[in-house]
C-alpha cells in the first residue's frame, strides 16, 4: 500500500495516491519528502566536494537549503543528526510526490497529497540514475520508507560536516575528501564514485554529460580518465548485484 | 511596435543556422557591439567567433543584412592550477567590446580566471613597389635597379587579423561571473563568486579590489555575487546581484571599498509562495541596466523584472517566464536545473524584454502592450522566410493543437544566452552550439 502510493506515477493515478495517502499519512509524507530532500541535498554537496572545481554559488544555494532543512526539523522536533553514510545510501524511490516539498508550509496541513510525480517525463538524471541506486537498495534493508524514526547512528553532529565541506571547498585539492569522508567504508564510495562519474567529472554543469550511464563527454579533464574506467567497473559490478 | 512585430520573426541566414564547426563546442555567450554591425560568441572550447553583418544590397534583397563569419580565433586555452590540482576551462564565460575609437575594434573575453582584450583590425591593402626587395620579399639585384620608385599600396583580399593586447591574469581567486566595460572608456570592472574588481584597460599588473563579500570564515558564507554592470552614463555607479535576490547599487565616489551599498533592491519574499526552493529561485542569474539608464532588468529562475533606480522596496514590473515550472522545483533541484543561469536582454528602446526558457523557447514581453509570446528556435523555424510562429505550453485544461505539454518540454535543450541588436529589430540565440538570427522584416526599426 504505502510503495504504491508513493511510487512515481503520471498524473493519471491520483486517484490511487488519496486512496493510499489518507490524512494521517500527509504529514508524515512531509516529514519524508523533506528528509528526501535534506538527503539528496547533502548527496549534491558530496558530489561539490568531489568534483574538480566546485560551482561555489551552487554549493551556497544547497548549503542554505540543508540548512533551511535543518532548522525547520530542529523546530519540529524531529531532528537527527545525519551521517554522510546514511545520506548516500537513500534509495531514490523515496523521492516522491516531490510536488507536496515545493508548497508552503502552511499549505501542507490537511493538504491533499499530490499527484503522483507527473515529472516522470522530465528530461535529466534522474530517470537514468534510479537503474543504479535500485541496486543499491537491497543492500539497506532498513532504509525503507515506513521506517521514520529509526535509531540513526550519532557521528558527531551535521554542523561539523557542512562547515567542514565549506572549508574544503576554500582549499580545494582530491586528498581533502579522503578526510572528510575517511572513516566512510567502500559500498558508499562506489556509489559516489559512480555518481562522480554520471555527473561528467571536470563540472557539474546541469544536464550537461548526465545522459544514461554513458562516458562523460570529452573533455579537458584529463583527470577523470581514471575514474570512466572505474564507472565502467563499478557499474558492472552494481547491475550484476 | 513591440511583440506583434515579431510575429513576423524571419531567420536572418539563408539556410541552417550557424552550427559551430564541433558539435561538442556549446555557445556560452553571445554580444553585439555598439553599432550591431558585428555580433561576438564565446563558446566552451575557448573559441571566439565573430559574425559581420553584410551590408545590404538591391542585387540581392533576400539577403539583406545577413551576418556572415568575420573572424574566428582561439581566445583561451585550458590550463592548470598546480597549487590546487584543478584544472582551469577555457570556457568563455563573457565578452564585453569596448567603444570603437578607431579603425580597430576591440573586445574583452574572459574564462574563469583570465581577462583578454583582442584588438581585431583589417588589412585590405599593401605596400608594392619595394626598390630593394621584389613582390616575394627577396633581395633585388642591384644591378637591376635603374630608378627609384615610392612604394605603393594596392589593394588586395580582406585579411582579418586579431591580436592579442593585454592580458589581465591572476586577479581572481573564484570564478568571474561577468565583466563590464565603464562608459570612461577606460576602466573595467571584473566580478567573481565573492569579489569584484577595477581594471584600467591599459594596466594588467594591477587591479583595485572595490567589492569584497567573502566572509573571515568561510563557514559563514551564504551569498555569493552572480552577475555585476556599470551603469551606462555614469561611470561611478554600479549594481552587482547576489544569489539571495537582492541588488546592490555602488557608487565609487563614496569609498575605495564599495561593500557598503548606496541602494539595496530587494523585494520582500511572498509568504505564501514559501518552499525550501524560494530562497534558489531567488537568485540573479543576470542584471542589465537599460539603454536610458533608468531601470535595470534582472532574471531568477521563474521570471524577470524591472526595478526602478528611484525605487528600492520592490520591482516595477514583473513577467513570469515559466511559472508552470513551480510545482516542478524538486524535479529541477534534482537534476539541477534549477542551477541553470537565463540572461536577460533590452531592445534598444527599452520598450521589449527578452530571455530564454527550456525546450529552445525564448520568450519576449512588451512593456507598453503587456503582451508576450513565446517563439522556439529551432532548425524547422529557420527554414529561409518561414515566420517563426508563436507557441504554447499548455499546463492543463484545454489544449490546441500545436502545443506542448509540460512534461514533454526538453530541459536539456536551453537557451540561456540572447542578445539584441541595439539599434533595430534583430536578435541573436544561443540554442546550444547552434546560433540562430533573427530579424523582424515587417518592423526592421526600432521605435
Amino acid at each position: 500500500m504505502f510503495t504504491r502510493g508513493l511510487k512515481r506515477k503520471c498524473v493519471g493515478h491520483e486517484e490511487d495516491m488519496e486512496g493510499a495517502l489518507a490524512g494521517l499519512k500527509t504529514v508524515s509524507s512531509y516529514s519524508l519528502q523533506r528528509q528526501s530532500l535534506l538527503d539528496m541535498s547533502l548527496v549534491k554537496l558530496q558530489l561539490c566536494h568531489m568534483l574538480v572545481e566546485p560551482n561555489l554559488c551552487r554549493s551556497v544555494l544547497i548549503a542554505n537549503t540543508v540548512r533551511q532543512i535543518q532548522e525547520e526539523m530542529t523546530q519540529d522536533g524531529t531532528w537527527r543528526s545525519v551521517t554522510p553514510q546514511e545520506a548516500g545510501r537513500a534509495p531514490l524511490d523515496r523521492l516522491v510526490s516531490t510536488e507536496i516539498l515545493c508548497r508552503s508550509a502552511w499549505e501542507q496541513e490537511g493538504a491533499r497529497p499530490a499527484p503522483g510525480l507527473g515529472d516522470g517525463h522530465v528530461q535529466g538524471p534522474v530517470s537514468d540514475l534510479c537503474p543504479v541506486t535500485s541496486a543499491q537498495a537491497p543492500r539497506h534493508p532498513q532504509s525503507g520508507i515506513w521506517e521514520l524514526d529509526g535509531p540513526r547512528e550519532d557521528r558527531g553532529g551535521f554542523h561539523k560536516s557542512l562547515d567542514q565541506i565549506f572549508e574544503t571547498l576554500e582549499t580545494k585539492n582530491p586528498g581533502c575528501m579522503e578526510e572528510l569522508f575517511s572513516d566512510v567504508d567502500s559500498p558508499y564510495y562506489d556509489l559516489d564514485t559512480v555518481l562522480t562519474g554520471m555527473v561528467g567529472g571536470a563540472r557539474p554543469g546541469p544536464c550537461e554529460g548526465l545522459e544514461g550511464l554513458a562516458p562523460a563527454t570529452p573533455g579537458p579533464s584529463s583527470s577523470c580518465k581514471s575514474d570512466l574506467g572505474e564507472l565502467d567497473h563499478v557499474v558492472e559490478i552494481l547491475v550484476e548485484t | 511596435m513591440g511583440l506583434s512585430a515579431f510575429s513576423k520573426c524571419l531567420p536572418i541566414q539563408e539556410g541552417q543556422p550557424w552550427e559551430m564547426k564541433t558539435p561538442a563546442d556549446i555557445i556560452s555567450t553571445v554580444e553585439f557591439n555598439h553599432t550591431g554591425e558585428l555580433l561576438a560568441t564565446g563558446d566552451k572550447g575557448g573559441r571566439v567567433v565573430i559574425f559581420q553583418r553584410e551590408p545590404e544590397s538591391k542585387n540581392a534583397p533576400h539577403s539583406q543584412g545577413e551576418y556572415d563569419v568575420y573572424s574566428t580565433f582561439q581566445s583561451h586555452e585550458p590550463e592548470f592550477d598546480y597549487l590546487k590540482s584543478l584544472e582551469i576551462e577555457e570556457k568563455i564565460n563573457k565578452i564585453k567590446w569596448l567603444p570603437q575609437q578607431n579603425a580597430a575594434h576591440s573586445l574583452l573575453s574572459t574564462n574563469d580566471k583570465t581577462i583578454k582584450l583582442w584588438k581585431i583590425t583589417e588589412r585590405d591593402k599593401r605596400p608594392e613597389g619595394y626598390n630593394l626587395k621584389d613582390e616575394e620579399g627577396k633581395l633585388k639585384d642591384l644591378s637591376t635597379v635603374t630608378s627609384l620608385q615610392v612604394p605603393v599600396l594596392k589593394p588586395m583580399d580582406l585579411m582579418v587579423e586579431v591580436s592579442p593586447r593585454r592580458i589581465f591574469a591572476n586577479g581572481h581567486t573564484y570564478h568571474i561571473n561577468s565583466i563590464s566595460v565603464n562608459s570612461d572608456c577606460e576602466t573595467y570592472m571584473s566580478a567573481d563568486d565573492l569579489r569584484i574588481n577595477l581594471w584600467h584597460l591599459a594596466i594588467t599588473d594591477r587591479s583595485f579590489n572595490i567589492v569584497d563579500i567573502k566572509p573571515a570564515n568561510m563557514e559563514d558564507l551564504t551569498e555569493v555575487i552572480t552577475a555585476s554592470e556599470f551603469h551606462p552614463h555614469h561611470c561611478n555607479l554600479f549594481v552587482y546581484s547576489s544569489s539571495k535576490g537582492s541588488l546592490r547599487l555602488c557608487d565609487m565616489r563614496a569609498a575605495a571599498l564599495c561593500d557598503k551599498h548606496s541602494k539595496l533592491f530587494e523585494e520582500p519574499e511572498d509568504p505564501s509562495n514559501r518552499s525550501f526552493f524560494s530562497e534558489i529561485i531567488s537568485s540573479v542569474s543576470d542584471v542589465k541596466f537599460s539603454h536610458s539608464g533608468r531601470y535595470m532588468l534582472t532574471r531568477d529562475y521563474l521570471t524577470v523584472k524591472v526595478w526602478d533606480l528611484n525605487m528600492e522596496a520592490r520591482p516595477i514590473e514583473t513577467y513570469q517566464v515559466h511559472d508552470y515550472l513551480r510545482s516542478k522545483l524538486c524535479s529541477l533541484y534534482e537534476n539541477d536545473c534549477i542551477f541553470d543561469k537565463f540572461e536577460c536582454a533590452w531592445n534598444g528602446s527599452d520598450s521589449v524584454i527578452m530571455t530564454g526558457a527550456y525546450n529552445n523557447f525564448f520568450r519576449m514581453f512588451d512593456r507598453n502592450t503587456k503582451r508576450d509570446v513565446t517563439l522556439e528556435a529551432s532548425r524547422e523555424s529557420s527554414k529561409p522566410r518561414a515566420v517563426l510562429k508563436p507557441r504554447r505550453v499548455c499546463v492543463g485544461g484545454k489544449r490546441r493543437r500545436d502545443d506542448i505539454s509540460v512534461d514533454s518540454l526538453d530541459f536539456t535543450k536551453k537557451i540561456l544566452h540572447t542578445a539584441w541588436h541595439p539599434a533595430e529589430n534583430i536578435i541573436a540565440i544561443a540554442a546550444t552550439n547552434n546560433l540562430y538570427i533573427f530579424q523582424d522584416k515587417v518592423n526592421s526599426e526600432m521605435h
